[in-house]
């Protein structure tokens, strides 16, 4: 078993449990944006397109990269916008009388 | 600077991002705090993605530059979208997720092979498998939302048995893989297989279902984004996609729960077909009906309204109608609450996202349990485009396919209203015996129109208050 791995996994189970208790604290009002927030967290993949469209390694991996560079950028930008629209809209009753 | 410190750089931004990212998930537990949120989120994804700019090993610039802007050019529009049509966005963003995860699978796999080993193949072949079906799947769910494809379940015999040969060959072809990646020819066809998974898997389910689909899929992106993590050895996709993928199941259970229903049952149960002669009830049953004026009188007498909106209400674009009805109501001395169920509508969270565009604030939207311990000091509860939700066959009758689901017990009010468009069962083609009550009063109509009518009615009445102070 290859030493990065192990140190993967590790990192892993611990994220996961860092999720499962942030997660389950968020108000069942806001889990719409919390599935769109968490696609536009999960579009880091972007990271990994740009290196693999980047460093041209074959055609294939550039053309490959390039799409995936696209999907997960669109992800991200249009995850976190729709998000901020959404949270925005939540007023409480107090605020709107103040 | 030399490349180590640079790489050292980048993977300090990357730490910086992971821990932004739990920061933006921890803030989203209060409405209040939930816009710092986003922030962290956009400064860590932000981080990451200049600091992988800079990294000195990438040599050409315009295959990044130009995707770039192309996916900005989609993500705006996705980003502005109504928010009638979030599921369906949902759906497309999952399939975005999935799609950039497994084609970077694959490039990954070509630029390795024919030299992969067995552990690195095994991680390959799980990855894009699961970001193939979890890609295909979120389209079909995507198509289902949007009224491409029909909402109903498809179904056909011996389904479930087709379903799982084809997952059975994506994984035997994955073992196969593994033991011999130096088979090249065997990849592409594992990974169409996985691709006709994802239409099979999703397909037969309805679109009741889908506040559980949306979830899993969800869980599935985050997943082979995880695991794309582990093929790459980058900790920041390991983070992100197991943040991701816990929330997906985590909603995914708190989806089936509110439905009684598990896992297995939503994904190969088809639910939402016509259960052969559950149709043989009696139909001669009485209903009462009222037009707008009635209802309009009904609601001016009470003093605390529960509005439970449905699936229908989203449908009919009835939301900001429904804002006015409950300003109206407000302003003549009546409190008016939202009771909304977990699986109302069509992902979660739906409704509340629906009814904080029309402007209500969020403390008037209750949850299922905090509503139905209220309900019994209700006068009138007003259910619009809702109907397996506040079936009351869920608590009562054993022969129910909804029996043991959580429901929004309306029938402890006072006196219930129904806005519906005929008595035709609802999708899931079941009987509600909630409409054959003494205390409903069937409100037969549009929902849009028919609120509308009624806040109609109710501004022409003279208000109370304004009737005592004189003008």
């Amino acid at each position: 078993m290859p030493p990065d791995f192990l140190s993967n996994l590790f990192v892993f189970i611990l994220a996961g449990f860092v999720g499962f208790e942030v997660i389950k604290r968020v108000s069942p009002l806001l889990h719409t944006p919390l599935m769109s927030l968490t696609n536009a967290l999960d579009a880091i993949v972007v990271v990994a397109a740009i290196t693999i469209a980047g460093l041209q390694e074959t055609h294939l991996a550039v053309v490959l990269g390039a799409i995936a560079v696209a999907a997960s950028f669109s992800n991200m930008v249009g995850g976190f916008l729709i998000t901020d629209r959404m949270l925005r809209m939540f007023k409480s009753g107090r605020a709107k009388k103040s | 600077m030399t490349a180590a410190t640079m790489a050292q750089l980048i993977d300090f931004a990357y730490i910086a991002a992971a821990v932004l990212f739990i920061l933006a998930l921890k803030w989203l537990s209060s409405p209040a705090a939930a816009r710092h949120g986003v922030l962290a989120g956009e400064i860590g994804a932000a981080l990451a993605v200049a600091a992988t700019l800079f990294n000195p090993a990438l040599t050409e610039y315009r295959w990044i530059v130009i995707p770039l802007i192309i996916g900005a050019a989609i993500g705006v529009p996705l980003g502005l979208v109504k928010m009638t049509a979030v599921p369906q966005r949902t759906a497309v963003s999952h399939a975005f997720g999935a799609l950039s995860a497994s084609v970077i699978g694959i490039a990954e796999y070509y630029v390795r092979a024919p030299h992969v080993t067995k552990f690195g193949m095994v991680e390959i072949a799980m990855e894009v498998v699961i970001g193939a079906l979890t890609f295909t799947g979120s389209l079909i769910a995507a198509g289902k939302l949007q009224g491409i494809l029909p909402q109903r379940p498809i179904t056909y015999r011996g389904q479930n048995y087709v379903s799982l040969a084809v997952l059975g060959a994506a994984v035997v072809l994955a073992v196969v893989l593994t033991l011999h990646p130096e088979f090249i020819r065997l990849f592409p066809v594992m990974v169409g297989v996985a691709l006709l998974f994802g239409v099979l898997l999703v397909t037969p389910i309805g679109g009741a279902d889908m506040p559980t689909v949306i979830s899993l899929l969800n869980s599935y992106a985050g997943l082979s984004a995880a695991l794309l993590g582990f093929v790459l050895d980058s900790k920041v996709l390991v983070v992100a996609g197991a943040l991701d993928g816990s929330s997906g199941f985590i909603l995914s259970v708190i989806m089936c729960k509110a439905m009684n229903r598990s896992f297995r049952n939503v994904m190969f149960g088809a639910f939402g077909q016509l259960p052969a002669g559950a149709q043989a009830v009696e139909q001669e049953r009485t209903v009462r009906s009222a037009n707008a004026e009635d209802a309009a009188g009904i609601l001016a007498a009470a003093s605390k309204v529960a509005i439970i909106p449905g699936y229908g209400m989203a449908v009919a674009q009835a939301q900001h109608k429904v804002r006015d009805l409950y300003d109206v109501l407000t302003k003549r001395g009546v409190d008016v609450r939202f009771g909304i169920h977990p699986v109302a509508g069509r992902m979660p969270g739906h409704m509340n996202v629906l009814l904080a565009e029309a402007d209500i604030p969020y403390d008037r939207l209750i949850e299922m349990d905090d509503m139905n311990s209220d309900l019994a000091q209700t006068d009138v509860a007003l259910v619009i485009g809702a109907n397996d939700v506040t079936n009351p066959a869920a608590r009562t009758e054993s022969s129910s396919p909804i029996y043991g689901m959580p429901i929004i017990d309306v029938a402890k009010a006072q006196t219930v209203m129904v806005i519906k468009r005929s008595l035709s069962p609802g999708f899931a083609g079941i009987d509600n015996p909630l409409y054959y009550m003494d205390k409903t009063l069937m409100l037969f109509g549009d929902a849009k129109a028919f609120v509308g009518d009624v806040v109609r009615e109710l501004s022409a009445m003279q208000a109370p208050a304004a009737a005592a102070g004189g003008r």
